[in-house]
């Protein structure tokens, strides 16, 4: 855990240096369903190599605002950039070649449970002509090795535990090795020991693969592993930002309320 | 979706719901039509979806084809007997069959057991949010799911429709046979000699369509479900529904093409 924390601040350091080589920009991101305005001009700076925690109640729009940073939600105003290109302005084809390089865990990992674990992982890569079938089997077999899954190659998604799921779902995600990896709630519904693993994990794939990562929860927990910089959604907005330990001493009662 | 709610408020809700159901279904086939011819093309989940399709179906379709020719000879027998047509009996149970029943009666079982598997099937991917880890994987889920799968109805159900069509006939002999003794070749000899090429080409044609409406609705219903797990249900319901209703319009202006033609 220490060693984490040491990892961590190493990387803060490592940040700092490379601020204006940033990942994902959005400024004024604005997202209403009907009268309910969730998102009410979003401004979020990513460098690379980051590990961003967005924190939040439930309902507080952190899923929204990750899935705009992918288009699977269309914005109504603002600007969203994301390895440098204009996501809403995208055409399809241009889409799919730059959701390449952004990784996704969903919250229930949404494996796609009419397939084996292997075809799961295999799905991603089916578009890559470049790869023979051999090296595709050894990126699944790595990629199942990197999250201590090997042996749970031939099994159906309904025979996997929530924290197996989870870390199948990662090893999906890490396939196409991508530059910056997105986590939707990734400790929800886990025990404490399991959620911790799965932070742990984080971690390490960040460390392996030196993505970017913005994680959104309200784990805290998670938080405290995986985050070098935390950010405090409410109502729309972002009311507070530092790291754990800044936050930790916030004055703000409501946002340190998270951390009691 | 929002917008064009808005712009016709003036409709009362129920016709406004049926013209947006409508549009989004015209949307959805524009789509289809756009990717069909698209590379990469999905030949293995074609054949895949094919298989659940057909070779899934075929127990179902033999069972309701052999009733539907079995019943139909019963039940014609002794009206033709009155006015002494007996030997009329083949060929009109024949002409019954395949220009209307089978592929009416087959269609129908198709958008119940298919339209609701498809329906069901997407709904609950679009529910636990694979359809979108597929999309930000950066493949094209609609290329996957709904392409493959609409192809997939679109040539099974003509296939199942000749099948049922066949046992149909089957089961018409065999009825015949219940209270006569009329050879298979016979029989046959007869069934065929009073079918016409008006009679198969037009009920064969027509059975793409129904192929083809009742993938791409059920396809629709699922793929655009998005009330969470009752939505599922309803998806499969409305597929079915919407579905079967479809047969019946195509096969009531295929009859009218059929005639104005002849």
């Amino acid at each position: 855990m220490e060693t984490v924390v040491e990892n961590m601040e190493a990387q803060n350091a490592a940040v700092g240096k490379k601020e204006n080589d940033l990942i994902v920009l959005t400024e004024g991101l604005c997202k209403s369903f009907g009268d309910n305005h969730v998102l009410k001009g979003i401004n979020l700076q990513i460098a690379r190599g980051e590990n961003v925690v967005v924190l939040g109640k439930s309902g507080s729009g952190k899923s929204v605002l990750i899935k705009c940073l992918v288009r699977l939600l269309s914005i109504d105003a603002g600007k969203v950039i994301v390895l440098g290109h204009d996501i809403p302005a995208l055409g399809e084809e241009e889409l799919n070649d730059v959701r390449k390089k952004i990784g996704f865990l969903f919250q229930s990992a949404a494996l796609y449970d009419s397939m084996t674990v292997r075809e799961n992982l295999e799905f991603p890569l089916r578009e890559m002509k470049n790869q023979s079938k051999d090296e595709k089997e050894k990126q699944v077999i790595e990629d199942l090795k990197s999250v201590g899954l090997e042996e749970a190659i031939g099994l159906m998604p309904s025979e996997l535990s929530g924290g197996m799921r989870k870390r199948i779902g990662l090893a999906r995600t890490m396939i196409l090795k991508p530059e910056i990896i997105l986590y939707d709630e990734p400790t929800t519904g886990l025990d404490p020991i399991t959620s911790k693993e799965i932070s742990r994990l984080i971690i390490s794939v960040q460390q392996e693969l030196k993505t970017t990562s913005l994680i959104i929860t309200h784990d805290i927990e998670c938080a405290k592993i995986t985050a070098n910089r935390i950010l405090v959604l409410k109502d729309g907005v972002f009311v507070a930002e530092g790291t754990f330990k800044e936050l930790e001493k916030s004055e703000d009662k409501w946002v340190r309320s998270f951390f009691e | 979706m929002d917008s064009s709610s808005t712009k016709i408020t003036f409709l009362p809700a129920s016709i406004r719901d049926f013209f947006l159901e409508v549009d989004g279904i015209s949307r959805f086939t524009g789509q289809f039509f756009k990717t069909v011819f698209k590379r990469p093309f999905e030949f293995s989940e074609v054949a895949k979806q094919s298989f659940i399709v057909g070779y899934k179906s075929l127990g179902l379709v033999t069972v309701t084809g052999f009733i539907m020719g079995l019943v139909l000879t019963i039940q014609s027998r002794p009206t033709l007997a009155r006015f002494g047509a007996e030997s009329w009996l083949p060929g009109m149970v024949a002409i019954s069959i395949i220009r209307e029943i089978g592929p009416v009666i087959t269609a129908l079982i198709c958008a119940g057991k298919v339209g609701s598997g498809i329906g069901a099937e997407l709904a609950s991917m679009k529910v636990t949010e694979q359809i979108d880890a597929m999309e930000v994987a950066g493949t094209n889920p609609f290329r996957y799911l709904v392409v493959t799968r609409v192809l997939a109805t679109l040539l099974m159900i003509p296939l199942l429709v000749i099948f049922a069509d066949t046992v149909g006939l089957i089961g018409s002999y065999i009825g015949v046979n219940i209270m006569g003794d009329v050879g298979l070749r016979l029989y046959f000899s007869q069934a065929i000699e009073h079918l016409d090429f008006v009679d198969v080409f037009p009920a064969f044609i027509k059975t793409f369509f129904f192929g083809f409406a009742i993938g791409i609705i059920a396809c629709y219903k699922g793929y655009t479900c998005n009330k969470g797990t009752e939505g599922v249900g309803l998806a499969a319901n409305s597929a079915v529904v919407i579905g079967s209703l479809c047969v019946f319009i195509i096969d009531l202006i295929a009859v009218q093409l059929a005639s104005f033609f002849m």
